[in-house]
């Protein structure tokens, strides 16, 4: 039973915080690349008011998948380095906070543009 | 023309017409809510791989960009996304459709100046502002730290 | 100097005569299974056409186009002395990839999806003080249009409902002087006109003022009404620039909506295929005039018509500098009968 739990915890709040992205697109016309950016910064916000945490512990990939919890991440990640390293913490903090995903990104992005050819989306209607 | 730009704008208001919220938001709900629990399968499948929940959080976020890349590359991504609308934005499956769909589409400017050089044109403010944001807060944090 | 009414020119009067000597439209597979798929000369099995980018493929359309209306009006490029092309990318280049092969004098032409009645009413003039025939094509390919004004093809952004969806149509006129239907009677030159709008993805609204202003001077410089047309078709305003047009023309006392309709409408099914408020581009009201009016007015199922292909003079830059988007429209009438 638990772990169904888990599953419907994590679709609640996964589900949700696509909602809330959705109502800003169909309310206040905000272009995708803005309602990415907000959520981002949205993330690094409550993640350095640690506010987003009890959230994660709550639903799990329901809050960190969105990218609420990519900004989040961000945050943590600065936090710990700056625990760990000082200074130079503020500079490497964001981005080894986000190396694993930003790295995964490019490399997958690169291989599927080479293996994949062009899709034809007037065919697809 | 002997209509002003104000007459102009409420008639154009009129007509311009809403997303049905009530078809919208079910389907983004839906969708995306599914995929934070494919997220939430993975985290369970590499912790009980033995990852500690740190490195299980990271392997599922490089396991859903590969997904999200291989759909993107199959033509499949944008055909959900059609439906799931923010659904399929705002997880991190749509930042990696958004690194790889430029990849793709540009290719045909050759792999440097077309999918390296136009890799990040819609990501790329993403990771601007995400970098910018948690910087602010690292010398929020680090002065602070001095302090206590 | 006898003076002609401000922005209208008479191409067909009481010793000369334009006409359009053969015509031919050429689409991709979306736009073959609309409801006006049976009308058109070429139907494309996919996008590509067997080139390896967009822009090609979009070039080899205006180039099946061209060729065909050479074929169906038994001429060859040597027939023919001006070529006028126009299309929406950057610099109009597929129509000049287009033209570099046909060894015909060109003069790309930008109007953005008024193009085709741009180049119809260049084509006309040039036909009537040259005496030959001349060329009028517009292309437009949704695959190229999208990733230069939008998004990357396998990109999931999310489309609004003011969204028009760009057609892969070429469609091109060969005019001439020969007294035969379809006659090219007037043309109205549309003057550059801003709304206001500013949404790049609202482009009927950015549109239908300039398309009301073009038709309203139409009228008035011809002294005629709504009623003496059995058909007005819009290039691409789509739903909701269609009734926005229709809303103006009501508050000023004329009617158009029994007469009016909208080749962004006609080319696709609204409820079957997901292109939004309709469709868009230049392609899209030039396959549409080439594959189902010009043949309407020539049997005489039309007697006389306007046809006012409406254009967003924008670009992604100056949209993001969060400039407002002009307008125009260029209309062109069209009849069955010498008037």
């Amino acid at each position: 039973m638990d772990i169904l739990l888990e599953y419907l915890k994590a679709f609640l709040v996964g589900g949700i915080l696509c909602v809330i992205g959705q109502l800003l697109i169909d309310i206040t016309k905000l272009t995708p690349a803005r309602i990415l950016v907000s959520f981002v910064v949205a993330g690094v916000i409550l993640g350095a008011l640690d506010i987003y945490e009890p959230v994660i512990d709550f639903a799990g990939a329901g809050a960190t998948v969105p990218l609420t919890g990519f900004g989040n991440m961000l945050a943590k990640g600065m936090r710990e380095a700056i625990d760990k390293d000082g200074f130079i913490g503020i500079f490497t903090g964001g981005f080894s906070a986000c190396a694993a995903g930003v790295c995964a990104a490019i490399v997958f992005g690169f291989l599927v543009s080479i293996i994949f050819k062009k899709t034809d989306r007037t065919l697809q209607e | 023309m002997n209509i002003t730009k104000k007459e102009y704008k409420t008639i154009a208001k009129k007509h311009e017409g809403t997303s049905k919220l009530y078809i919208t938001l079910p389907k983004t709900f839906l969708i995306g809510g599914f995929i934070c629990c494919i997220g939430q399968f993975f985290i369970n499948l590499y912790s009980y791989l033995g990852l500690d929940i740190e490195k299980s959080g990271i392997m599922t976020t490089v396991t859903l960009v590969f997904l999200s890349a291989l759909l993107t590359g199959l033509g499949l991504y944008e055909r959900i996304a059609k439906h799931a609308g923010a659904g399929t934005l705002v997880p991190v499956t749509g930042f990696a459709n958004a690194v790889v769909s430029p990849a793709m589409e540009f290719k045909s400017e050759g792999l440097i100046l077309g999918t390296a050089a136009k890799m990040f044109v819609i990501a790329g403010p993403v990771i601007v502002y995400g970098i910018l944001a948690a910087f602010i807060y690292g010398i929020i944090y680090y002065i602070t730290g001095l302090f206590m | 100097m006898t003076q002609g009414k401000k922005g209208t020119i008479t191409l067909t009067d009481n010793e000369n005569t334009v006409s359009v000597h053969s015509y031919a439209a050429a689409v991709g597979k979306m736009e073959g299974d609309g409801p006006l798929g049976s009308y058109f000369d070429y139907v494309s099995k996919g996008a590509q056409l067997g080139e390896p980018t967009w822009e090609k493929s979009e070039s080899k359309l205006q180039k099946y186009a061209f060729d065909m209306a050479l074929r169906k009006g038994q001429l060859t490029r040597e027939d023919v002395s001006f070529y006028f092309a126009g299309d929406l990318l950057n610099q109009c280049t597929v129509s000049a990839y287009s033209a570099r092969e046909s060894n015909i004098p060109y003069l790309g032409q930008y109007g953005a999806c008024s193009t085709m009645a741009q180049t119809l009413a260049m084509a006309g003039v040039f036909s009537r003080g040259n005496n030959s025939y001349c060329a009028a094509i517009t292309s437009s390919h949704f695959c190229s249009a999208e990733r230069q004004f939008r998004f990357p093809i396998n990109y999931g952004g999310v489309r609004p409902p003011t969204a028009q969806w760009t057609a892969t149509a070429a469609g091109c006129c060969i005019t001439g002087t020969e007294d035969k239907s379809p006659y090219l009677s007037k043309a109205t030159i549309g003057i550059v006109r801003d709304m206001g709008e500013k949404d790049a993805n609202n482009m009927g609204a950015a549109m239908a003022g300039a398309a009301y202003d073009s038709l309203s001077r139409h009228f008035d410089n011809t002294n005629t009404t709504p009623s003496d047309y059995d058909g007005i078709f819009t290039g691409d305003l789509g739903q909701v620039g269609s009734d926005i047009l229709k809303e103006l023309f009501i508050k000023e006392g004329r009617d158009i909506s029994m007469v009016h309709n909208d080749c962004g409408l006609m080319l696709y099914d609204r409820n079957e295929q997901d292109v939004h408020a309709g469709g868009s581009g230049c392609g899209c009201s030039a396959s549409v005039l080439c594959g189902y009016i010009l043949p309407g007015v020539e049997s005489g199922k039309f007697k006389r018509i306007l046809f006012a292909a409406t254009g967003a003079l924008m670009s992604t830059t100056f949209v993001q500098q969060g400039e407002s988007i002009p307008g125009i429209s260029h209309v062109v009438e069209i009849t069955h009968e010498r008037i």
